[in-house]
């Protein structure tokens, strides 16, 4: 085959570029995450969200601990590193403190629903005026592969080598539909990024969130189904579709709840 | 021979790829093919581009090491297919 | 609230209170726990008044949480509860250290059993966190306010450890400002001002630079780092004492915090009646006034401790001593059944007794 086209070099002319290798929000696109993995299509949907609403000099991220940590020391944005599940509660002393800032977490499911589970819930019935980010791919990557409180029933994890079986290990949390249950809740959404088109969906559900906190309406949150092929054990071509049949069917992507609908 | 319809291309980082091939199925016009052999000096496989690509930013949307830089052609092109490099 | 020059009838919380807002505390976050709750309820009172705010939170952990953030933008923060709730912030306290995030955090305690938890901690790792231990309420006002202050210059958590009494007692208290220097101008905090413009700003207890070529946290680096500012910290912070009539003693008694008051009646009386005692109050707790210690123990025969609790400073006398001075443990355990350490060994009659027996 001679039939590939020259890729090193962009078009001297003729041609516009209309996206660039790393977001503009980032300072080092190279990372250590895994082939593969999903979090990076999640954090370039919100660095890209907070540039399009143009909140960019008042933006200030609050970040978990996951494999996902890897961003917190070289993103564009302000940032403060939590401990492991305590992000909205230094989200919510940001905000009260400095409330015309932009304030969004990123957390993943471990971080979220497993360590910090009445932290997030607490912040959202008190109406906090923020947004979380919850990178969901079922397991605690990090550590490599182990069961997390939103991991699928059936799921094999490395603590739960023959599935998580709900007689011994109980049943997935579904945070989101908590979430929404609660009146501070204002935007809540469940998006993923396994292919293009639910990675376009999702950044409408961010950027909608982050409107919802620039508005002053009230808590605002989107559960991203994020791929994670080394702790799904699957190869990497295969994890979009593992998480349309493990994940989804419980997590259901869509915009569960919306005040300005 | 034939000619594709090419409306845009793609910068491929090749020394940021990690071969995960999630642009693969993430191209609409499936114009990106992984090599088979060949490999970047940290020996992952990489995407190379064949004509017809839409300038969609499909791959860069989906991409986790951010190896893409996407253009659109101000005009569309004519690219005969065997024709290239 | 602006400093007083009158005295008024203060409960010891509404006095820290007070002195913490005119310190420039504008944010408080707390879990009612007595004999904290009332400090929680003063300044649920009275920082909207000064356009600060006070979260009612939902756990300590989220307490400790809300105020670190906000902290971090730069506004001068507390928290605090007593013993067990400080032991649910503990992870908090260490890692704000390595942040280096200013942070005022009191522990009302009951008795004295949190010394262990308050000058060996904070939490996990290396990180060390200032104690301020007030006798009453006038000087829990200044020590207040000094705890501001050296937060804010060493850019790490600061205890004052208080008690029942001190919460719970009112007293006629002068506000008064203490004169104390300037502190580093602020290049740190957080406002979202520098994000988008290449060196945002950031705040970490990982790190605190932004990533090498290498990619990652250089933590090996990060703890040096936070190893040598604690160093400098613990050196730059001139220990604090209270010391009497050691001169001459046979016996030194030490003691901290509320019970010091009353071992300093019972010594007084005791050399009033022409005992040879002497007598010594650490009000710092880390850095410890060991120096002091040492001096005051040189000449006695023997250095008597006396806290409310199974014997937790008689540790770092011992370390301050060295050896050269037999030291005696002669506090107790609160006997008060409520478990808020109203203690009812603290009377006169009972240490006159345990420093008659070291004098004997």
């Amino acid at each position: 085959m001679s039939d590939y086209l020259p890729t090193d070099v962009a078009p001297t002319v003729g041609a516009h570029l209309v996206d660039d290798f790393t977001p503009t929000l980032l300072d080092i696109g190279e990372h250590n995450l895994c082939p593969g993995c999903g979090e990076p299509i999640a954090m370039r949907a919100v660095l890209e969200a907070i540039e399009a609403i143009g909140a960019v000099s008042r933006a200030i991220g609050v970040i978990g601990i996951g494999c996902y940590t890897a961003f917190s020391n070289n993103l564009d944005i302000e940032v403060l590193q939590a401990l492991h599940g305590r992000a909205p509660s230094l989200a919510t002393g940001v905000k009260r403190a400095k409330p015309e800032t932009l304030v969004l977490t990123i957390q993943g499911d471990g971080d979220m629903v497993n360590e910090g589970l009445q932290e997030v819930l607490h912040t959202a019935a008190r109406g906090e005026n923020v947004t979380c980010f919850m990178l969901d791919n079922g397991v605690f990557g990090e550590t490599g592969g182990h069961m997390t409180a939103t991991t699928a029933l059936g799921q094999r994890t490395k603590n739960t080598l023959d599935g998580r079986d709900a007689a011994q290990h109980g049943f997935p949390i579904r945070v989101s539909s908590l979430i929404a249950e609660l009146d501070g809740a204002a935007y809540v959404a469940r998006g993923a990024v396994n292919n293009a088109g639910n990675v376009a969906r999702t950044k409408k559900m961010v950027r909608r969130a982050l409107e919802t906190q620039e508005a002053g309406l009230g808590f605002s949150f989107v559960e991203i189904l994020t791929m994670c092929p080394t702790g799904w054990f699957v190869e990497t071509p295969e994890a979009p579709e593992y998480l349309t049949s493990t994940l989804a069917p419980i997590h259901a992507p869509g915009v569960l709840k919306d005040v300005r609908a | 021979m034939s000619t594709v319809l090419t409306r845009g291309t793609v910068v491929i980082d090749v020394e940021a790829c990690k071969g995960c091939d999630l642009c693969i199925d993430a191209c609409p016009p499936r114009v990106l093919e992984m090599t088979v052999h060949e490999v970047n000096t940290r020996g992952y496989r990489f995407p190379r581009l064949l004509p017809g690509c839409t300038g969609c930013q499909a791959c860069a949307w989906i991409c986790p090491d951010f190896c893409f830089q996407v253009y659109k052609y101000d005009r569309p092109v004519e690219l005969s297919v065997g024709d290239a490099s | 609230m602006t400093p007083t020059t009158t005295p008024a009838l203060l409960e010891g919380s509404e006095a820290i209170a007070d002195a913490m807002i005119a310190a420039g505390c504008r944010f408080f976050s707390g879990y009612p726990m007595t004999p904290f709750t009332e400090v929680l309820e003063h300044m649920a009172a009275k920082l909207p008044g000064v356009g600060g705010t006070c979260m009612n939170a939902e756990s300590e952990l989220e307490a400790v949480g809300m105020a670190w953030g906000a902290a971090a933008t730069g506004t001068p923060s507390a928290t605090g509860s007593t013993g067990q709730g400080l032991s649910l912030m503990q992870e908090s306290l260490a890692e704000l250290a390595y942040a280096a995030v200013p942070m005022v955090v009191l522990n009302m305690a009951r008795a004295q059993g949190d010394y262990w938890q308050a000058t060996r901690g904070p939490g996990h790792g290396d990180a060390r966190m200032p104690v301020l231990a007030p006798m009453d309420v006038p000087e829990a006002t200044e020590l207040t306010q000094l705890a501001f202050h050296l937060t804010a210059r060493w850019r790490n958590p600061v205890l004052l450890f208080g008690d029942y009494y001190l919460a719970h007692t009112s007293t006629s208290v002068t506000l008064a400002p203490l004169d104390l220097p300037p502190v580093p101008a602020d290049n740190w905090s957080l406002d979202g001002s520098t994000s988008g413009t290449g060196r945002a700003r950031l705040l970490s207890p990982l790190g605190t630079t932004k990533r090498n070529e290498r990619g990652g946290y250089d933590l090996a680096q990060h703890y040096a780092r936070c190893a040598a500012r604690t160093e400098e910290m613990l050196a730059g912070i001139t220990p604090l004492v209270e010391t009497r009539d050691t001169e001459d003693a046979d016996v030194v008694v030490v003691a901290f915090g509320t019970p010091a008051k009353y071992v300093r009646a019972a010594v007084a009386r005791l050399r009033a009646e022409g005992a040879r005692v002497g007598f010594v109050r650490p009000i710092t707790l880390l850095p410890f006034p060991s120096d002091a210690v040492a001096r005051a123990a040189a000449g006695a025969r023997v250095v008597g401790v006396y806290e409310n609790n199974q014997g937790q400073m008689v540790d770092d006398v011992r370390l301050a001593v060295a050896g050269a001075t037999p030291v005696e443990f002669i506090g107790r355990l609160s006997l008060d059944g409520s478990g808020f350490g109203i203690a009812p060994d603290l009377d006169g009659g009972y240490l006159r007794e345990r420093i008659e027996e070291l004098l004997a």
